[in-house]
């Protein structure tokens, strides 16, 4: 997986600071995140993972510091008409698989699928269906295309989630958490499904995870973050055999 | 005291098989606990209408007059209808956009509907029927007849549009608490793939906040239905004229009150208990659909402790409702 650290970069992070109130979250955070690389990003709760990653599609709003994806370039700061439509521009070119999974509950899982395309970038109804279909069928979920979320597992549902980000056919997908919310039993299907996005689809992902497994399996490079900083970053073995600072140490010691 | 009670206790028990005779009083009670309580309470029914019965008789009820004009005031009931459903759908249209407008971070869009809420909710429906009704159409100035004339609006019209606008300002905070019942991640995911404002609450929030409205939203109507009988003290068009109208100017010409105020109420009641009755079927219908989904998914393969951690706000309120269709459940997916 050498290969990729040499491809061009799709996602830029630069000096990106966020504070809520006089809780500083982030306290500058640059990254570059290159085409097919699988960044997994680590850490105590509450150290600013989770914003980094709402803060690159703009759920939250970074109070300084830019963001670049896809030749889009936006900046923190108070919102306008022009920097609205630019946002809405960048958050297609990123898909976001969150905690809580956010299926749609009213629409099955195909129309789940289907309405990003169709709504969002006017691809029309027949097309959209045939290639929700495709994706479901790549996340196993062919037979579960009519049911609604409410009648499936957490981890299809999971499943489901991704494929929806998916078909938006982005440069990235954030990953935030998505595993937390699942019985353990559940867990599994679902990080098959993001390796085979890694090895097979090679798409560039962030994820937000504890999965060390998935972590020394799939990433090309782990970022360990502690309070509002990237404290250190390396690929998955240098992280395990021999980390430079004692923080990264005692997480890792806690949760493999 | 004690020590001697505890210890004849044994020998004393025995002694005691005397049977009590149950009193006249509690053998009643016990002969009504085996009566329905439905038969009991169509007998209190029975019984309150057998003692309006003797009261109207007492009052000589002129039930040949009833006769003769009943239909002359139930004529009115398309225009009562008529008002009260143009009104409610221009309450929803003020309400949905009353909502936004509280949820916005737009001062405009805020500040008017903050002026809007506050204004209709805290002043009577029947002065603001008159101020539309009479005063608006002195606000046009001096020469600006023509202006003059647009504002002014018919009975019917102004019963319309009162009653709306009325309605709509307290149909806004049950918009508001329908919107907001979507949970946040919702709008998130909407939102993190691109979606425009419109396109967000359009799509994914309104379907979901329909639930949560459409219920209150019919009880509303049937509220607006009686309070249509409102418009009658604006005066009347021939031809035009609802219920109460109709039974004040019959019962005022003929010196009737009774019997033409009490066909009304009757017509009002039977009209609410209607209505009434679809509201309750459709308030059914809209929570069966999610139970149905739910006991299958139940049954099917999750065990029930997964459902709990399951995810957004919709779902943890048809948890909630699974658990009282649980013993139906299996039987429907036995078939």
């Amino acid at each position: 997986m050498a290969e990729v650290t040499n491809s061009e970069p799709v996602l830029r992070i630069e000096n990106l600071h966020k504070s809520f109130g006089h809780l500083e979250v982030l306290r500058g955070i640059d990254m570059e995140i290159r085409k097919g690389e699988v960044v997994v990003i680590f850490g105590r709760s509450g150290s600013g993972k989770s914003t980094l990653l709402r803060c690159i599609n703009f759920l939250e709003e970074p109070t300084e510091g830019t963001i670049e994806l896809a030749g889009i370039r936006i900046g923190g700061g108070h919102r306008t008409k022009h920097k609205r439509d630019e946002i809405r521009q960048l958050r297609i070119h990123a898909g976001m698989v969150f905690q809580q999974f956010n299926l749609f509950p009213h629409m099955t899982a195909l129309q789940n699928v289907m309405e990003g395309p169709v709504i969002v970038k006017g691809i029309p109804e027949e097309t959209a269906r045939a290639s929700a279909m495709e994706l479901l069928a790549k996340t196993g979920l062919a037979d579960k295309a009519e049911e609604h979320p409410i009648r499936l597992s957490g981890g299809q549902q999971q499943r489901v989630a991704i494929a929806r980000a998916l078909a938006m056919e982005p440069d990235v997908m954030l990953f935030d958490e998505p595993t937390s919310a699942l019985d353990p039993e559940l867990i599994g299907e679902v990080l098959q499904v993001m390796k085979a996005l890694a090895t097979e689809l090679h798409m560039t992902m962030m994820v937000v995870t504890h999965e060390m497994g998935f972590a020394r399996e799939v990433a090309n490079r782990m970022a360990f973050f502690h309070e509002g900083m990237i404290l250190e970053e390396g690929t998955p073995s240098e992280m395990f055999t021999n980390t430079k600072f004692p923080e990264t140490r005692k997480f890792l010691d806690a949760v493999l | 005291m004690r020590t001697e009670e505890t210890g004849s206790g044994p020998t004393r028990a025995p002694s005691q098989p005397e049977e009590r005779r149950p009193g006249f009083r509690e053998r009643a009670e016990l002969a009504s606990q085996r009566v329905p309580f439905r038969i009991k309470l169509a007998v209190v029914w029975v019984g309150i209408f057998t003692v309006l019965g003797v009261l109207f008789a007492l009052a000589q009820f002129d039930t040949t007059w009833l006769a003769d004009h009943f239909s002359f005031i139930a004529l009115g009931l398309p225009w009562t209808i008529l008002i009260a459903a143009l009104a409610i759908i221009l309450a929803v249209i003020l309400a949905l956009l009353g909502a936004l407008g509280r949820l916005s971070k737009n001062p405009i869009a805020f500040g008017v509907a903050g002026f809007y809420t506050s204004f209709f909710r805290g002043t009577p429906l029947i002065v603001q029927l008159f101020l539309i009704f009479l005063a608006l159409p002195e606000i046009a100035p001096e020469g600006w007849g023509w202006l003059g004339d647009r504002l002014t609006l018919s009975v019917l019209q102004t019963g319309v549009i009162g009653l709306g606008l009325n309605y709509g300002a307290y149909m806004t905070e049950i918009f508001r608490a329908g919107i907001q019942s979507v949970g946040h991640g919702q709008r998130e995911a909407a939102e993190a793939l691109g979606m425009t404002y419109p396109q967000v609450m359009r799509r994914v929030v309104l379907p979901q906040a329909l639930r949560v409205i459409i219920p209150p939203t019919g009880n509303e109507f049937i509220a607006m239905l009686k309070d249509s009988a409102l418009v009658s003290l604006l005066g009347s068009v021939a031809g035009q004229m609802e219920v109460f109208r109709r039974a004040q100017l019959v019962g005022r010409a003929d010196f009737r009150p009774l019997e033409a105020f009490l066909v009304a109420a009757a017509i009002y009641w039977a009209l609410t208990t209607i209505f009434q009755y679809f509201q309750s079927r459709l308030e059914r219908r809209l929570s069966r659909g999610y139970v149905r989904a739910a006991v299958q998914r139940k049954t099917k393969w999750v065990p029930a402790s997964a459902s709990g951690s399951a995810g957004s706000g919709a779902m943890q309120v048809e948890v909630g409702v699974e658990d009282d269709e649980a013993t139906p459940g299996p039987m429907e997916n036995g078939h």
